[in-house]
């Protein structure tokens, strides 16, 4: 057993490539993904409830995080594909099927949506890319706006619990260990698609991509898989979202939705994945607790929803400035200093 | 006939404000590259700002007008001055998304003050339609049209014959040929901010005075500014212009035309839909510059 590593004693490709550097590492691993299991035994029904959303959206961010922080493809359109996810696994699961089936079922329908949106990437880039997806988004709204109004315009897709033969999957509390376990397993898979050749691929792509061509990648194929993928991630993730809720409605895919996603990943570091977990968190928890603060004001001010809705507006713009300013790494950054100190404690250096 | 020259004549008149609008998205990109998610919220601003001035400090309209402007030619020059002059040379990401944060800022502070409610300038115009050939034209829509062209006009006669509009388009042409002749590059990134921001207020004014003011509605129009500036080039002045009027025009005609079909709402997607034809076929639209990458 190595638990700690004094220098840098790599001499193969292959230690390179290892996830955890010391026989620690899988143990705090270990450790913090039962903390997560044990959490609602010791929180109430609402806190529970913002885990479960927390967790859903550190799935989409990883999503975005490897189309955006890795491969270098802005998307202004991941809150429309959440859309797509939750809208696809609504119809499925009101047609009958088991969320797991539906699950991924609406996870490849949003890669599908996802790919046709990447194929401007064939000819534009940067910034062009960008407004591409923004095209993407405000599309796909209207879309999801038609539908709404296609059933008389007053009743929303409802979403049906899922369910196991055998085990009971109604509450609240039973979804975070379906969320939980989704999590799990995005960020076990993330992980090890970056370090394999497709995720080396995607950063050679973001970083230059005539220099990924000359080397030998193929760039288009690349990114459309980046496009997928990402897509793939944010569609579950909509499709947990659905089931967490159990009404899909158009007013919650929205350009502020892509907006916060891309907030997540700056919060949190681009192409990290610790980054995408961390900033999904505290942007899912921020306007929460801005709600909570903006409730125990409500006594002093009188016309206080939009003044709620202001300081959510402006703490949330504020927060993403600040940390493009003043902490361009991300929260990754923060986390691979206090890892350091602790690693390195009692001593400075 | 009439309902189609109804209908061009009407986006005309809302191409107008989205060429002002567009017109100072175009300013900034073109001097410093950087893509102003902000632009409609810094619209709605000044347009909400011009009527406090009016109303609460009881100043005559015209000259709450003029300190709206000047305090914005400053508030430009604090924007770019503490939020984007940090992030030159960052990725492009970074510059999109702090344009956003201060898009969302600008909102924030709109809803605390003035809430989610409509307002209304005060009107010196009679509303009372003229006909003309079957049209009818309000006065208020050909006041706000004449005011878009003047202030165009004379952003044009800026840009050609004033030495500073010279400097920015040096500027915007090569940056170390610039400098070399003794031109500040900050300051003209300064003054690209301050003055895209005075066309902003002279978009909300336009608009603010054919339609009522809302946070909601004027913010809007910032993002139907890029359908706008990628048809005409994101870096021409003159496509600004074209670009904005054709997408008034053809939201306005899909209004017409098409909303009985397919359904409310298209008028807001048809921009986009040849906001992507355009990235597929031209990417750097009618006027643009076209952007060679050598390795």
């Amino acid at each position: 057993m190595r638990f700690h590593v004094c220098g840098t004693y790599r001499t193969r490709y292959e230690d390179d490539l290892r996830v955890f550097a010391t026989d620690l590492g899988p143990l705090c691993m270990a450790a913090v993904v039962a903390g997560l299991a044990l959490l609602p035994l010791a929180l109430g029904d609402y806190l529970v409830y913002l885990a479960s959303l927390v967790g859903i959206f550190v799935i989409g961010t990883l999503g975005l995080n490897l189309l955006t922080g890795s491969t270098g493809q802005i998307s202004l359109g991941h809150g429309a594909f959440m859309g797509v996810g939750a809208y696809a696994t609504g119809i499925l699961a009101g047609a009958g099927l088991p969320f797991w089936l539906a699950l991924p079922l609406a996870g490849l329908a949003t890669a599908a949506v996802g790919v046709v949106f990447g194929i401007p990437s064939l000819r534009v880039k940067g910034l062009y890319l960008a407004l591409a997806t923004l095209a993407a988004q405000v599309l796909l709204e209207f879309a999801f706006n038609l539908y709404d109004s296609s059933g008389g315009g007053t009743s929303y897709l409802r979403v049906p619990r899922p369910s196991l033969p055998g085990l009971p999957l109604a509450s609240d509390r039973a979804l975070y260990y379906l969320v939980l376990a989704s999590a799990v397993l995005f960020v076990w898979a993330s992980v090890n698609l970056l370090r394999s050749r497709f995720g080396r691929a995607f950063v050679a792509i973001r970083d230059n991509d005539r220099a990924a061509a000359a080397m030998g990648v193929p760039v288009f194929g690349y990114k459309l898989l980046a496009f997928s993928l990402s897509a793939f991630c944010v569609g579950v993730a909509g499709g947990l979202w659905a089931y967490l809720t159990g009404v899909v409605s158009a007013e919650r895919f929205t350009l502020m939705l892509s907006v916060e996603y891309l907030a997540m990943i700056i919060v949190g570091g681009m192409g990290s994945v610790v980054g995408s977990v961390l900033g999904a968190a505290l942007m899912t928890l921020l306007p929460e607790g801005l709600r909570v603060a903006a409730d125990a004001l409500s006594q002093m001010m009188p016309q206080v929803s939009s003044v709620l809705i202001g300081l959510r507006y402006a703490v949330f713009g504020l927060v993403v400035v600040g940390f493009l300013v003043f902490e361009p790494e991300g929260l990754a950054d923060r986390w691979r200093v206090v890892k350091s100190y602790v690693n390195l404690w009692p001593f400075r250096y | 006939m009439d309902f189609l020259l109804q209908l061009v004549v009407n986006g005309l008149v809302v191409g107008a404000v989205y060429a002002l609008a567009a017109l100072g998205f175009v300013l900034i990109y073109k001097a410093s590259r950087v893509i102003n998610f902000a632009q409609g919220d810094f619209l709605a601003l000044g347009s909400f700002v011009a009527l406090a001035f009016s109303e609460s400090l009881g100043l005559p309209f015209g000259a709450a007008v003029a300190v709206t402007v000047v305090g914005f030619f400053l508030l430009g020059l604090l924007v770019e001055r503490l939020a984007l002059r940090p992030l030159i040379g960052k990725e492009i990401i970074a510059v999109i998304m702090v344009t956003i944060g201060l898009s969302s800022v600008l909102k924030g502070v709109m809803y605390v003050v003035w809430g989610a409610g409509y307002f209304a300038f005060p009107t010196f115009l009679p509303d009372t339609p003229i006909e003309v050939g079957g049209v009818f034209l309000s006065p208020l829509h050909l006041a706000a049209l004449g005011a878009s062209a003047l202030v165009l006009v004379g952003f044009g006669l800026f840009f050609r014959r004033s030495t500073l509009g010279v400097a920015m388009r040096a500027v915007a042409d090569d940056q170390q040929a610039a400098l070399s002749l003794g031109v500040s590059v900050r300051r003209i990134f300064g003054l690209a901010w301050a003055i895209a921001l005075v066309t902003a207020v002279a978009a909300g004014l336009v608009v603010g005075s054919i339609t009522s003011l809302s946070t909601e509605g004027l913010s809007a129009i910032g993002i139907l500014v890029f359908p706008a500036a990628i048809v005409g080039g994101l870096d021409s002045v003159a496509g600004a212009v074209v670009g904005g009027l054709l997408i008034g025009l053809l939201e306005n005609l899909a209004a017409g035309y098409l909303s009985p079909i397919v359904g409310v709402g298209i008028h807001e997607v048809v921009p986009f839909i040849v906001l992507v034809l355009i990235l597929m076929v031209k990417p750097y639209g009618l006027f643009g510059t076209v952007e060679i990458e050598r390795v």
